[in-house]
This record gives C-alpha cells, structure tokens and sequence, in this order.
C-alpha cells in the first residue's frame, strides 16, 4: 500500500501526484482562474477545442497554462461521432498531445453523455492511436463497453455536468471502481468538498471538477477545499474504512466502570 | 482569384490561395501555438498549411482551445 508521499495516479501513459483534474472554464477572470488552479494543486488542466472567432483574438490558454499544467483537450458539445473524432483529431493538432476527454453529449438541455455514440467514437479514436478518456454515465457495463475498445480511463458522472448535485449513485460509482481495469474518474456534478472526498473514499482514482469551484464565492479558497477534499478521501481510502453496523459498538473498554 | 468557401461555419469569399495564406488573410498568427485547420474534415498539420490549396466549397474549421471543463 503507497504512503502519501508516493501515490501516484498513473493514467494515459502519465504519472501525477495530484488526483484532481481541473475545468479551466467559467471562472470570472483570468487572474481568479491561475489562483484556484495554484490553489487546487492540480496538474491536468482541461480546455475545450472551439472555432477561432474571426473578430477578436483572445488570448492563448497554450500560453496561458501549458507550461505549468498538463493540457487535456476535450470534446464538450459534440452531438456526432463525427464531430467528436474531428475535434479530437484538431485537439491533438493544436495541442502535440495523444489523449484526449471524449464527450458525446445525447442533448443540450440534460448534457447526459451518449452511451452508443460513445464507444463507437472511443473505438475509432483509439484506432487512431488516442489515449481516450470517455465521460460517460454511472454505468458499469457502459463502463465495461468503454474499456473493451480501448478505454485509458472511464470518467463516469456523479450527477449532470454543473448540477452540483454530487455523487447521486455512489453504489454504481462503486461497483465502477470495483470492476474497472482501468483509471477511474469520477467527472461532473461535484457541488462540495464532501463529494470529492466521497468519491475518493468510494475508490475512485481522481475526481475532475469545474464549475463547483469557478461558480463558487471564493473560487481560490473552494480550490483548496477540494484539493484537502480529495486527498482526504484518497487517504481514508487506503486506509480502508471500517465496516457499517446497524447497532453500536463501544470503543471505551467495558470493563472497570465505577459505580457497579 | 476568388472561391466560395465556408469557413468556421460560415459562407465567405476567399482570395488566398492556400490553406497559410487564408490563415494570414484571416489575421490567424500563423506562428501562435495552438491553432489547428481541418479541410473537408481532414486535419491539414502545420507543416503542410502553405502546400494546400483552398478550394471552390471547401469546408475548413480554424480552432484553438479554449477555457473548458
């Protein structure tokens, strides 16, 4: 069993020594952005991959993040396996970089993730030498499905993408962790620190986070929380938790009480 | 001369005459790391942007990344 100072969440090829995975998005300025990335110790990065707008030019997230931070590319908004090959192909083009978080979304208004489109984009991109992070559903035979064509890791969903709603079926997060061959991710509807830590504590590898802490009041200081959060939830999980009882247990000896 | 082609999207009228001068054309910082072009769907590497021709009902998406989660 690794100690703290040797647990490394090895995925895709890489090694890290943080197991939180950060969203640049939705932050309300730059400087607030670099903070809650310092801040959450991070090391991956995600960004997305979007038509250069042909009036103005905004800055460069490569120049902004890619020398501090690991840049994960992802495919958030493609309805199309086409789509989402297309993007992931100009991912790797624009970035010099091999993996990528494949989104497949069914629909705009749930977000929820394309179980059938996604292992069909999964496969092909794999096919084309990616290293593939699928965002998928709780599911653990999707999960399966993911992992059977190629998968580097699953990145299944706590709940929808910015709900904050946290980890609504822990039981299938678990029975994910439990199957899995691969990196487990658990990705979206992370609200608070406590559910970063609980997916950690269910056994997931890492937890990706965005909008929980770009939406908060204090993005920098959420950032930490959810740093302390996961790495909490990592180390009681090595540590392994004790089993569930329905009646107490004394911890106090029963013996020698005064008075008897 | 000039071609009708769609470019992120949108019909637009073309004067350059490949892929790194639509880009210069564009006011696209050729040397800006990050930038990707896809014609019809294929990836054009950098490399290969001043060999490509821009032609008549090309569809070609100009890309970099953005803030995401």
């Amino acid at each position: 069993m690794p100690d703290e100072g040797n647990d490394i969440f090895a995925v895709a090829g890489r090694r890290f020594g943080s197991r939180l995975i950060m969203g640049s998005g939705g932050y309300p300025n730059r400087q607030v952005m670099l903070d809650s990335l310092a801040a959450s110790g991070a090391e991956v990065v995600t960004v997305s991959i979007r038509r250069i707008s042909l009036e103005g030019y905004a800055e460069s997230m490569v120049d902004l993040l890619g020398g501090r931070y690991e840049l994960l590319p992802n495919t958030a908004g493609c309805e199309s396996v086409r789509d989402a090959v297309l993007t992931a192909e100009l991912a790797r083009e624009a970035l010099g970089t091999d993996w990528v978080k494949l989104e497949l979304i069914g629909d705009r208004e749930t977000l929820m993730p394309d179980g059938v489109q996604l292992v069909e984009a999964a496969e092909q991109l794999v096919r084309s030498g990616f290293r593939v992070l699928p965002y998928c559903a709780d599911d653990p035979i999707l999960c399966q499905r993911l992992v059977d064509v190629g998968a580097a890791a699953v990145m299944p969903l706590g709940s929808p993408i910015g709900s904050g709603m946290g980890i609504c079926n822990p039981f299938n997060l678990e029975m994910i962790v439990r199957r899995s061959s691969v990196p487990v991710v658990c990705d979206a509807g992370i609200g608070v620190p406590s559910d970063a830590a609980l997916a950690m504590e269910l056994g997931c590898d890492a937890v990706m986070l965005n909008t929980a802490v770009s939406g908060s009041s204090d993005p920098p200081r959420m950032a930490g929380a959810m740093r302390r959060a996961v790495e909490a939830g990592r180390m009681g999980r090595l540590a392994g938790r004790i089993p569930r009882r329905r009646y107490a247990e004394a911890s106090s000896p029963q013996l020698g009480l005064i008075g008897t | 001369m000039t071609a009708r082609a769609r470019i992120n999207g949108e019909d637009a009228a073309v004067e350059a005459a490949t892929v790194a001068e639509l880009l210069a054309e564009r006011g696209v910082d050729a040397a800006a790391r990050g930038v990707a072009v896809a014609v019809n769907g294929a990836v054009v590497r950098r490399p290969d942007w001043a060999g490509t021709p821009v032609r008549e009902g090309d569809e070609i998406e100009i890309v970099k990344p953005f803030r995401g989660g």
